[in-house]
């Protein structure tokens, strides 16, 4: 873990190396620890080479979805005659989800790095950096960087030296969760108001402006100059020797009822009960851990019997039916009122829906109702059975992914709390410990 | 794709061919699938929103949305599968969670597509059971008012303002459930052509100003009619209850107004319930109008007329059929016609080709001068000393009035007693637009029919069957007992409308072949 704490010995730290180092975030100081010298190497290559070495390690998107990114930048057709673009997706709204924010603060450069890197692999002259618009200070230290970069040569007209074009621009949004969505994203750029566009077209063949597009998480776009720097072979070791779907490291948010919250960089498949038991700390004195929602808002929530068995990669979390999302952890433990948070959660996608689609736009505000209602104690019998059918109703018949992620919570706690649902109906108590109430 | 450069594929088991791009929704048209929307509008950019339109796709795992969904060689598509049902069963019961049923005091029930689709396919009773969400009625200015608690956010309003009209006003405001339809700061639907808004509106969020609270849709009678705002030719649906025109509403002509009218159009309508009609044909005598016999009085105005020259002064709103007629009157007596256009400014709709609120306003200036009646700003500047005076319905100006004083004889035919004229000889009532068949020509040369929407006030006659008796009485062999016979009988005269009739014509129109063909040359 990096700052404010000392790293455990058990994380592996790629990208968190320079966290909590004030030093790093200036240009002199990110030469000093081996900056730029990617950039250098890559400005060198063949593109299509470093979309090779890119395949070759493995790195899958770190946005949530994890697609693979070498393949992604491929869909970028060279010489197509049309202007590309490379947006860089640093909206990090997902509730749990805290890295891109860290890796902002305090290492500036390696993002940039990473987006002139993957802005001449995919032939773009341009990179938008979208960042989220309540993240103030990493704003300040991406713009601070970037002005540092542009005087250094290091990005625009002559990008170091090499008479290539690669400009790079931060746009704030204005604070709406649905603006990471890559589509919405693009509009918001834009300028219009931040709604996903249905798709086809994908955003290579039709993304900002109309033209292809490639959007990455800012995690995925900071490992890129560490892979080209160490090779495609050594990042693809990171990685448990049956699983070699899942590589490199990750970094984890880990947020809720644990002993040491905080940004943790592991190897992909560690075993995850080990994680937040030995290297999170484990539960709060007195406490039990007892659900894990581990990786962003959206991914199923998790018993601790499953989180026990669960390991740390993309297939290890798909295998005890959750994902691994934006590996933003949220603890519950045995002190917390599930269908509360719950509730919380499914306020926070009412209050986000874009009001597009109508299963989204109802569907979300419903559901919280619902759940208030059952919270607040005025529950019906008939209620679970209504937010199941308005979940299905709400899952896999919209336009993007926000209405599925408010029905996941929903659903999954269902399956594996509905006793605590029940007791709220029926009005039993459940827990041993007093409830926290704030 | 076939060699044709058709696509073919199957839509509720029924083989379809259109052209490559076609959504599966207007693919499903073709064959008489009516697929259930909200947001998809033909007029409009796909927004692809409401989710209604959901339909299965052969081999697809999800389900797809019609209006943005292209069609693709061999696909399999189903409308009502339990999957695709269920899913449209779950938009419609959202829609409604926040949806007032106040059906009963709502203009749109009975024309309302959340009522029809609910009906069809709905759930039965809402499991809903938190308080709905309010927001106040709001006036969007122009003709329109908003209702957001019956909004279904399709934005066909929006996007009509932005890419039709070119006018951006309206946004969504707000996210999630608290969305709602707004204006943008300072902005209102004054654009000419805003009042569109209404009829794309398929609840009663928005609603016309005019109409409110005027009459349930489900009493009103419908005939196909053709504007007389001015001389584009927008197809018109003329609504009416107890012979009284109550609104217009436009016909969908993709050769002339897509799906769209202008406000101008839309709101000029209370002429047409106009109580001061010339009610009975009249002969004056010495102490007056005496109210008259037809025969009487077509008698009386052909013995008035016959053997002088006849100036007629034809309103550019008369028909071709009544403008033939009368063309027939001018040339067996050696006479002329003329009429005076009246103007206005010309607002178009830019994101339609060549739609717009024509200066020119009225319908049948070109129907007019093709069948040999001259435009001028003095009409009656050309009436010689001692000529008889044929007004049909045309208004006439001060100056005007001066120079019927020339006529020998007066003989109005028309509507209404045109304001300022001393005396007339003989008075021959004439049904309104709404009260008669017949034909206009629009700017484009293209002829299009309108149907009789109320009964004649009084014993007014069509205007083709008054002026058809005094051409008899003046001694024409030919008799017409319907619109469509003179029609028949003006085409085989004239080439230009060559080979059209009423069965041609259709209510779609037709163009007139030289016209066509020159701007094709051109």
């Amino acid at each position: 873990m990096g700052y404010p704490y000392k790293p455990h010995a058990s994380e592996t730290l790629v990208l968190s190396t320079h966290f909590g180092d004030p030093e790093a975030r200036t240009l002199k100081g990110w030469k000093d620890r081996g900056g730029y010298r990617a950039l250098e190497t890559a400005l060198g290559m063949d593109p299509a080479a470093i979309i090779g070495v890119i395949k070759e390690s493995g790195l899958r998107g770190r946005g949530g979805a994890g697609f693979p990114t070498g393949l992604k930048w491929s869909f970028m057709k060279p010489d197509d005659g049309k202007p590309h673009y490379l947006c860089c997706n640093a909206d990090e709204s997902e509730p749990g989800t805290f890295k891109d924010r860290e890796i902002m603060r305090w290492t500036p450069h390696a993002l940039i790095e990473g987006c002139a890197i993957g802005a001449y692999a995919i032939g773009a002259e341009t990179c938008y950096i979208y960042i989220r618009g309540e993240f103030t200070e990493p704003l300040q230290r991406m713009e601070d960087a970037l002005a540092e970069a542009r005087a250094a040569g290091i990005v625009g007209r002559n990008a170091m030296g090499t008479g290539k074009t690669i400009n790079v621009w931060v746009h704030k949004g204005a604070g709406a969760y649905i603006c990471g969505e890559e589509t919405a994203l693009m509009n918001s750029i834009e300028g219009k108001r931040g709604n996903p566009r249905i798709k086809p077209p994908f955003p290579a063949v039709a993304g900002v402006f109309g033209m292809p597009t490639t959007i990455n998480n800012v995690e995925t776009l900071t490992a890129v100059p560490h892979i080209l720097n160490q090779g495609g072979a050594w990042y693809k070791n990171f990685a448990r020797s049956d699983n070699p779907k899942s590589t490199g490291t990750k970094l984890w948010s880990v947020c809720g009822n644990i002993a040491r919250p905080g940004n943790y960089e592991m190897v992909m498949g560690f075993p995850f009960g080990e994680f937040l038991r030995d290297i999170c700390g484990g539960a709060l004195p007195g406490r039990e851990l007892r659900a894990i929602i581990p990786g962003g808002s959206s991914v199923p929530i998790i018993n601790m019997e499953e989180a026990d068995r669960a390991l740390m990669d993309y297939e290890g979390m798909a295998a005890v039916g959750t994902m691994l999302g934006s590996a933003g952890c949220i603890v519950i433990d045995n002190a917390q009122s599930i269908p509360r948070q719950v509730a919380r959660l499914a306020r926070f996608y009412a209050h986000e829906s874009c009001a597009q689609c109508t299963q989204c736009r109802e569907g979300t505000a419903w559901t919280t109702k619902i759940l208030e209602r059952i919270v607040a104690g005025n529950g019906t019998a008939e209620d679970l059975d209504t937010l199941l059918d308005v979940a299905d109703d709400m899952t896999g018949k919209t336009i993007c992914v926000l209405s599925d992620s408010c029905a996941v919570p929903v659903v999954s706690a269902l399956q594996r709390f509905r006793g605590d649902f029940e007791a709220l109906i029926t009005k039993k108590t459940v827990h041993t410990v007093p409830v926290v109430v704030s | 794709m076939s060699d044709s450069g058709m696509v073919n594929l199957t839509i509720e088991g029924r083989a379809v061919s259109v052209e490559p791009g076609t959504s599966v929704l207007e693919a499903a048209k073709t064959v008489g699938v009516l697929i259930p929307h909200y947001c998809y509008h033909p007029g409009l950019p796909v927004a692809g929103s409401c989710r209604m339109c959901l339909v299965d796709v052969e081999k697809a795992p999800k389900l797809a949305p019609a209006c943005a969904t292209a069609v693709a060689e061999g696909q399999v598509i189903r409308v009502h599968t339990e999957k695709a049902r269920t899913a449209r069963k779950g938009v419609l019961e959202m829609l409604l969670i926040n949806h007032p049923l106040d059906c009963p005091i709502c203009d749109r029930s009975g024309e309302c597509e959340l009522q029809d689709f609910t009906y069809q396919e709905g759930p039965a009773e809402s499991r809903y059971r938190d308080p709905k969400r309010f927001n106040p009625v709001e006036d969007f200015g122009g003709d329109v008012v908003y209702v957001p608690n019956r909004c279904i956010l399709c934005t066909r309003c929006v996007r009509f303002m932005d890419d039709v009209a070119h006018d951006p006003v309206l946004n969504v405001e707000e996210r999630g459930d608290r969305a709602h339809i707004g204006k943008f700061e300072g902005k209102d639907l004054t654009h000419p052509w805003a009042a569109n808004v209404i009829d794309l509106c398929p609840v009663g969020a928005l609603v016309s100003k005019d109409f409110l609270n005027k009459a349930r849709v489900w009493e009103l009678d419908r005939a196909a009619s053709v504007c007389t705002g001015c001389s584009q030719g927008c197809n018109l649906v003329v609504e009416t209850r107890d012979n009284v025109v109550m609104r217009l509403k436009p016909r969908p002509n993709p050769e002339v107004n897509e799906f769209f009218i202008c406000d101008h159009g839309r709101l000029n309508y209370r002429w047409m319930n106009r109580r001061d009609r010339l009610e009975s044909p009249a002969i004056r005598g010495a102490g007056g109008y005496e109210a008259v016999d037809w025969d009487v009085a077509t008698a009386g105005a052909a013995r008035i007329l016959k053997g002088k020259r006849v100036f007629v002064l034809a309103s550019p709103n008369l028909s071709n059929e009544a403008l033939w007629l009368l063309s027939r009157l001018i040339r067996k007596s050696g006479g002329a016609g003329a009429f005076r256009m009246p103007n206005g400014s010309e607002a178009p709709l830019p994101g339609v080709v060549d739609l717009a609120l024509r200066a020119d306003r009225a319908a049948n200036g070109a129907g007019a001068e093709l069948l040999g009646m001259t435009r001028s700003e003095s009409p009656l500047g050309g009436l010689q000393a001692g000529d008889a005076l044929l007004i049909v319905d045309h208004d006439l100006a001060p100056e005007d009035v001066a120079f019927a004083g020339r006529a020998s004889a007066v003989v109005v035919a028309g509507t209404a007693m045109p304001a300022g004229l001393e005396r007339a000889d003989v008075l021959l009532p004439m049904c309104n637009v709404v009260e008669e068949d017949g034909t206009f020509t629009n700017l484009r040369g293209r002829v299009q029919r309108f149907l009789q929407a109320k009964a004649p006030s009084g014993l007014a006659r069509p205007s083709w069957y008054v002026l058809s008796g005094l051409c008899t009485a003046l001694g024409d062999s030919a008799e017409y007992f319907s619109a469509s016979a003179v029609f028949d009988a003006l085409a085989t005269e004239h080439t230009e409308f060559a080979g059209m009739s009423y069965g041609v014509l259709g209510l779609r129109g037709r163009r007139i072949a030289s016209q066509a063909d020159a701007e094709v040359r051109a």
